[in-house]
């Protein structure tokens, strides 16, 4: 079943002023339910904007935004039932964070959904803890956290709303190493056990390789490329061409093969070509 | 969401207006406001109107463009011309309510309170829709110069000019973004009462505040970080310089408007 379909979409930003700009043309694809899918381009490429067509915070100029099948931009759709569903975290969400507690600002979503006290509360707690943030900072002030800290409790602010499609615009920009694994972590065990759609936009490329199912790759506001990491970085050239980098163990894995190392093409990630070598040294030991 | 707001907005065109010395077009304006409010007769009004329809017409700016920006001040024009109407005393009533009084004098002074606003409004619209912020403030900077005497900072009430001029469209932006964020947690800013509107804009009001303190402070540390000292000394990447259509501007200027005061 899809959860998102996109079909023969385009979008001109300012039509008809000076500043007129196209921002994505003709797209199409499909998004199943459950998938985790990275969303990579390079700056400008339209990546933010298709992001926010998902719960029709912009209306296309043309084409059609399928959420679960139902044209979102159609007549008599409750927006804000779609907007539940579809949950957006936008890129820096620690700056919308405005309550006196993380607690409060957490619920801020689910009271807005005018639910129980009781069903509030619950939520704000699954939430946070979802997002692995600990419990005696739940009553502290939004700006005594960390950077990162923050940026959990926005999300956690998101997931409060229960949607079925979590989409996040490049979660990890501005946190270090350590933070970026970790809230990578934390959205691969949610998209496990909650068994939601995950769609992320990410300049990461080692962390695109290492966590997501599925890849769409935007150039000029073009779909360039879909399918599995794997697929997709065997282009290295092609990739470089429109401004983006693979994975970095792919050229050390080029440079290998060219100097007689016969290991696998398509390996991704550093923990699996150090595998390789290993098997392709003892083979040759022997 | 706001991106009809055009007030202060830059057209880039080239055009004969645009290439005019900031400065000849800010003593322009200058007196085309004060003309605007000594002007008493719809003649008058008339014959600034057709001026103003020409230098439109030289700017190369689509009047549509110029118009959007009347959209915001809708509300301020219909509660002055409202408030004209009915508290002002005229002689020939036409019927009387409590405080208010509606004449014909004060219809005819609300029509006209009416057309200075939109008049001022496209005017000085015209002076930034065609000059760049960065030359509009050296403009201000070089005619506020020689109150320098008597110590105006001139220096420094064009640099804050040209940073709050600066962070509008940043602002904006910030506040397009926090808006759509708390919209997709459920915000609603369209619906429900005056005091339900605007408990509302709490969550927008305030991620807005931090984010324009932050940004204050960190332009601060920026600048001190490349010695920024206040205008003693500094000197200009490019120079102002009056052309010779920057004195026919002038005289034709001072031509048409003191004619207009005249009659």
């Amino acid at each position: 079943m899809t959860a998102i379909e996109i079909v023969n979409l385009t979008h001109t930003f300012n039509v008809g002023s000076p500043f007129e700009r196209t921002a994505l043309k003709d797209i199409n694809f499909a998004i199943d339910k459950g998938e985790f899918v990275g969303i990579i381009g390079h700056t400008g490429s339209g990546k933010s904007t298709l992001i926010q067509m998902f719960n029709s915070l912009i209306i296309p100029t043309k084409g059609k935004v399928l959420i679960n099948g139902v044209d979102i931009n159609g007549e008599g759709v409750n927006k804000k039932e779609i907007r539940q569903n579809v949950g957006l975290v936008f890129q820096y969400p620690e700056h919308q964070l405005f309550e006196l507690t993380i607690f409060k600002d957490v619920a801020y979503g689910p009271i807005n959904l005018g639910l129980s006290e009781q069903e509030v509360e619950d939520r704000v707690v699954k939430s946070l803890r979802a997002v692995g943030l600990a419990e005696d900072l739940w009553q502290a002030a939004p700006f005594q956290l960390s950077g990162g800290q923050k940026r959990r409790v926005a999300i956690a602010g998101v997931i409060a709303m229960n949607p079925g499609i979590l989409v996040l615009d490049e979660p990890t920009a501005g946190l270090d190493p350590k933070g970026r694994d970790e809230l990578f972590q934390q959205l691969k065990s949610m998209h496990k056990e909650l068994g939601i759609t995950v769609v992320l936009i990410s300049h990461s490329m080692e962390d695109v390789a290492k966590y997501v199912e599925k890849l769409i790759v935007l150039h000029k506001g073009s779909l360039k490329y879909m399918g599995t990491p794997r697929e997709i970085f065997k282009n290295v050239e092609e990739l470089e061409s429109i401004g983006l980098a693979p994975p970095q163990i792919k050229y050390i894995v080029k440079a290998l093969r060219e100097n007689g190392f016969m290991i696998d093409e398509d390996i991704l990630t550093v923990d699996e070509a150090a595998n390789r070598i290993m098997g392709f040294l003892k083979a040759r030991e022997v | 969401m706001l991106r009809d707001i055009t007030i202060g907005q830059y057209y880039p065109v080239k055009s004969c207006i645009h290439s005019l010395d900031p400065r000849t077009k800010i003593i322009l304006v200058f007196m085309y406001i004060v003309a605007i409010f000594l002007i008493d007769t719809f003649v008058g009004y008339g014959v600034i109107v057709g001026v103003l329809a020409v230098v439109i017409k030289l700017s190369k700016v689509p009047l549509k463009f110029i118009l959007k920006g009347l959209k915001s001040i809708v509300f301020i024009l219909a509660f002055t011309m409202a408030l004209n109407m009915f508290l002002v005393n005229g002689e020939t009533v036409i019927f009387r309510f409590w405080i208010f009084t509606l004449s014909v004098e004060g219809i005819i002074l609300a029509v006209k309170m009416g057309i200075r606003l939109i008049l001022l409004i496209v005017g000085s619209s015209l002076l930034t829709l065609t000059t760049s912020p960065i030359r509009l403030t050296d403009g201000i900077e070089s005619l506020l110069n020689p109150l320098k005497v008597i110590k105006v900072p001139a220096h420094e009430i064009a640099m804050m000019m040209s940073i709050a001029l600066r962070f509008i469209p940043i602002l904006l932006e910030e506040t397009d973004k926090i808006m759509k964020a708390q919209t997709a947690r459920g915000a609603d800013f369209e619906t429900g009462s005056i005091v339900k509107r605007a408990k509302a804009m709490v969550p927008i009001l305030i991620p807005l505040f931090v984010s324009a303190f932050m940004r204050a402070e960190d332009l601060a540390m920026a600048m001190e970080a490349r010695c920024y000292r206040g205008g003693e000394g500094r000197t200009k990447l490019n120079n102002l310089k009056f052309h010779q259509a920057d004195f026919i501007a002038l005289a034709l200027g001072v031509i048409f408007i003191g004619l207009c005061v005249y009659t």
